[in-house]
This record gives structure tokens, sequence and C-alpha cells, in this order.
């Protein structure tokens, strides 16, 4: 399916959470406190590194998110 | 799952809670999608012909007067109960060491997380290293799904491997297991005496430097995957105030903890992996729904498991050499980017936390109080609401709540 990823189109496999759809993206998921980017890093809703807004809801985990068609995935970094 | 279908199966209304999208936890996850794994499939087949009331994408943050509440994407649900089962398994150990937060460095399941729903990894360059069988399950599974394994790294020693194997023989599921990941890994280095001393790279993880046997190893990779074996989460039990002892929910024969009504099961209890997880979920579960005689049927399986469980924690024991990885600018806590270094001057997590903000981040200390308990032996501090970081609304929301059964706002 395809997902938006700060705009730009990607393929994703069906099952694939945002989180995947941002490593497979190389977008990282935010900036951290001290400017440096990140990206999800748990892979298991634990470490909040993953966090992005999808479809307008702020502060998502990523990786607890499965991809729906024609989502809109913002990171922060 | 064992739970639930354990419990359904005698008699009991049971309904299952799950903060990840699909249930399975990390072992099982995209099994429901996949179905690749034919005991999975058993479980799933199972759970779907129960009339088990099945909650995915569930952030429990509060239980009080037998009531639970978890956000949902929707919005938060409060559950009355008249019995609990704690299933909520274990998380990675992650230790800073330079590097540890750039880009495509992910934890050993974390990558296994990843891969499992859906990345895909052909022709990338992959390390795996840390301490556990995990990074053998990780390795043969991205292998398996294209990726070049450039090596496995393992920090305990030799003898300590082989003894392992040895002990993991003796049951032959593990032994089967084993034959099939040695085959599956075959080409593959595997260092042991070995642990991650840097990862290098930009704005990403370009290369990552090894220490084997004392002599440094340098190798260039597109992903490192490394993880320090597991930490239970205890945070819920510890919540509704379970007795923990050396870090582990103190439950009787029965999985039946401290607290009258409260079952744990897996590995909140101990680490043993997924075949213990399975026969405590369902020896807590029938006893749960009341059904004894099922649970004690189960009872000389879950001892060899739990001697297995113990051969664990001998052969992957972290070496002190872990502690000395991190110089005093990596970082500890990655949420609020404090340096291991304005971390080590305080000689308890409290006054740590209070005066440089580490652990109160959104993961609030999962990652880094854990890697602290390590490092300096320091203990945590109680659990306090919400036992999950989530939304002002659904704190908000909760707040409406009363013990009267099954809400959604």
């Amino acid at each position: 399916m395809v997902v938006r990823v700060n705009g730009a189109s990607i393929e994703v496999p069906s099952g694939a959470t945002v989180a995947v759809a941002m490593v497979m993206a190389q977008a990282p998921s935010r900036i951290s406190v001290s400017g440096r980017p990140r990206m999800p890093f748990c892979g298991m809703g634990t470490c909040f590194e993953c966090r992005c807004e999808i479809n307008g809801q702020a502060q998502r985990r990523g990786c607890q998110t499965l991809c729906r068609p024609d989502m809109d995935i913002r990171t922060h970094g | 799952m064992a739970a639930a279908v354990a419990a359904s199966r005698a008699g009991a209304s049971v309904a299952l809670l799950d903060d990840n999208p699909a249930v399975g936890g990390q072992i099982w996850r995209g099994e429901a999608q996949a179905g690749g794994n034919p005991e999975a499939a058993r479980w799933f087949r199972a759970l779907g012909s129960l009339p088990v009331e099945v909650i995915s994408g569930a952030g429990v943050f509060h239980i009080e007067s037998g009531v639970l509440v978890a956000e949902t994407a929707g919005g938060v649900l409060a559950i009355a109960h008249r019995e609990l089962i704690l299933a909520t398994g274990a998380r990675e150990l992650f230790l800073p060491f330079p590097g540890w937060t750039l880009p495509n460095v992910f934890g050993a399941g974390g990558l296994q997380a990843l891969l499992k729903t859906g990345l895909p990894v052909e022709q990338k360059r992959i390390t795996i290293a840390g301490t556990g069988p995990l990074l053998l399950a990780v390795a043969s599974y991205a292998r398996k799904r294209g990726a070049q394994v450039l090596g496995i790294c393992e920090q305990a020693g030799f003898e300590k491997m082989a003894r392992f194997g040895m002990a993991a023989a003796r049951l032959p599921r593990k032994l089967k297991e084993g034959v099939l990941l040695g085959w599956d890994l075959r080409g593959i280095p595997y260092w042991t005496n070995c642990w991650p001393i840097a990862a290098i790279g930009r704005e990403r993880i370009e290369s990552v430097r090894l220490l084997h046997n004392g002599r440094i190893r340098e190798m260039e990779c597109d992903y490192l995957a490394c993880g320090f074996h597991l930490v239970p989460n205890i945070e819920l039990a510890q919540y509704v105030g379970c007795r923990i002892e050396a870090g582990f929910v103190k439950v009787d024969e029965f999985q039946r903890t401290s607290v009258p009504n409260v079952y744990c099961a897996g590995e909140p209890t101990s680490i043993g992996g997924l075949e213990l997880s399975i026969l405590e979920g369902q020896i807590a579960g029938s006893t749960a729904a009341g059904d004894r005689a099922a649970a004690r049927r189960l009872f000389a399986e879950r001892a060899r498991y739990v001697e297995f469980a113990a051969e664990l924690a001998r052969a992957f024991k972290l070496r002190g050499e872990l502690k000395s990885l991190a110089d005093p600018g990596t970082l500890l806590c990655r949420c609020e980017d404090v340096p291991v270094g304005r971390v080590s001057p305080f000689d308890s997590w409290r006054a740590a936390k209070l005066h440089t903000r580490c652990g109160m981040g959104p993961c609030q200390g999962r990652v880094c109080g854990s890697a602290a308990e390590f490092l300096f032996g320091w203990g945590t501090d109680s659990v306090r609401p919400p036992v999950l970081a989530v939304d002002c609304a659904s704190l908000a929301a909760a707040s409406n709540v009363g013990p009267s059964g099954k809400e959604s706002i």
C-alpha cells in the first residue's frame, strides 16, 4: 500500500507499521532535545523514539501503529 | 494468549487487552497476519474459536478497585474485572556506548520487531551484538529475509556458551531449535567475548567498532542491532502492589501474586522464554477460572523450563566491562539527552532524576533506568500513575470513570 512520509509517497508492505515506513524512507522520526536525529529503536512501544504525527494526531508511537492506505505521516526530523 | 485460552476453556468470561497492534507479544509479532509458525497458528486459531474479547491497541495506564483503564486510538476504555492476569512480557536491556543513539542503530529485538512488521532488509549489511539467544534468532530471521549478516557478537565467553548449549540440548524442543538455528546461521561468524565499543557515523551509523578477545575490529554496516538480554515489564504489577523479589514478580505455584485475584505469567516472573510463558499463562488462566486440576497437570513440564530459565540467567550474565563502554559524554537518557557523565556523580536514581531529568521523558526510565541499574547498581522508584505516557485527554477521561463496568468515552 502507499503511504506518505513528509509528503512523499512510499510503497510499504501490507502489515507494515509506521515505524517501518519511516525506516524505509530513512526519515528520522524526531529531533532530540539536543538537536540530533533519531529513528525507531526498540520496535515495541517502549522507547518512544518513533513518535510522529499520523493523520494529524501528534505523538503517536509509529511502531505500535499499522499503516493504512494513504496515511499522512509527518516526522519532525 | 495462553492465559486467555485456558481461562475461557474453563468457562470464564475473558477480555484480553494488548498494547500492540495485534496479539502475540514480541515473539509472535506479525504472526496473526503472516501465519508462518504452526504453533502460533494453533494458538491464534484457539483464541479465535473462543468467546474471548480481544482488544488490541489498548495501553493500560491505570488500575483501581477492580477497574482497568486503557487508552485506545478511539478513546479511553474502562473494564471491570474480578480476576486479573498480568502477562506484560519483557523489554530489552539497552546499554549506552558511543554512537548508540545514531539512526539505524536498533535494539536486537527492536530490529526483529521491525522485520516482523515488514521492514525490507535485502542486501543490507547488518551486525548483531549484545547478549542472549535472541541474537541468533534475529540473525536467522534477517538472513532469511535477504540481509547480509556480517557477524553476531556475544559478550559472554565461549565456555559459558558451550555450557548453555549443552543445558539447552537436554530439552528436546530446544535441541531441535538449536540444530535448525545452527544450520540457518552457517557461515555467519559468531564471536564470543565480543561487544560493541562504538557506533560510528554522522547522520546515521556507517560502521561499528567491536572489541573481540581484546582486539579491535571495525566493520562498515547499514544497521546495527544491539540488545543485552531482557528486563521484565513489572510496572503494572508494581502499580497494583504485587510483591517484587530480585526484580521479578513473586508468584506461587498457581502463578498467584501477593495481591488477591491478581496473577502474573511469563517474563515478569522470570525470563524463561516462549515455552515457559505459555505454560505459566495456562496455569494462571485455568486457576483464575477455577480449574486447578488443569493447572496442576502442567506443573511438571513447567519445572523443566524453570530450570532452563536459570541456565539462561547464568549463561548470559553481563560482564563488568560493559559498565565502562560509555564516555562521560555518551547519552544515558535518550528522551531528555542526559549524558552519563552528568548522572554518575549521584548516588541514587531518584537524585539523578531530580537533578538531571533523566528518566522523566516519555519512556519513564524504561530505557535509561534499566541501564542505570546495571551501570550504577541503583534500584528504581515506585511506579506512579499513569503507568504509560498517555494523552492529557485520556487522563481527563479516566477521572470520569467509575467501577460500574465497561465504558467507552
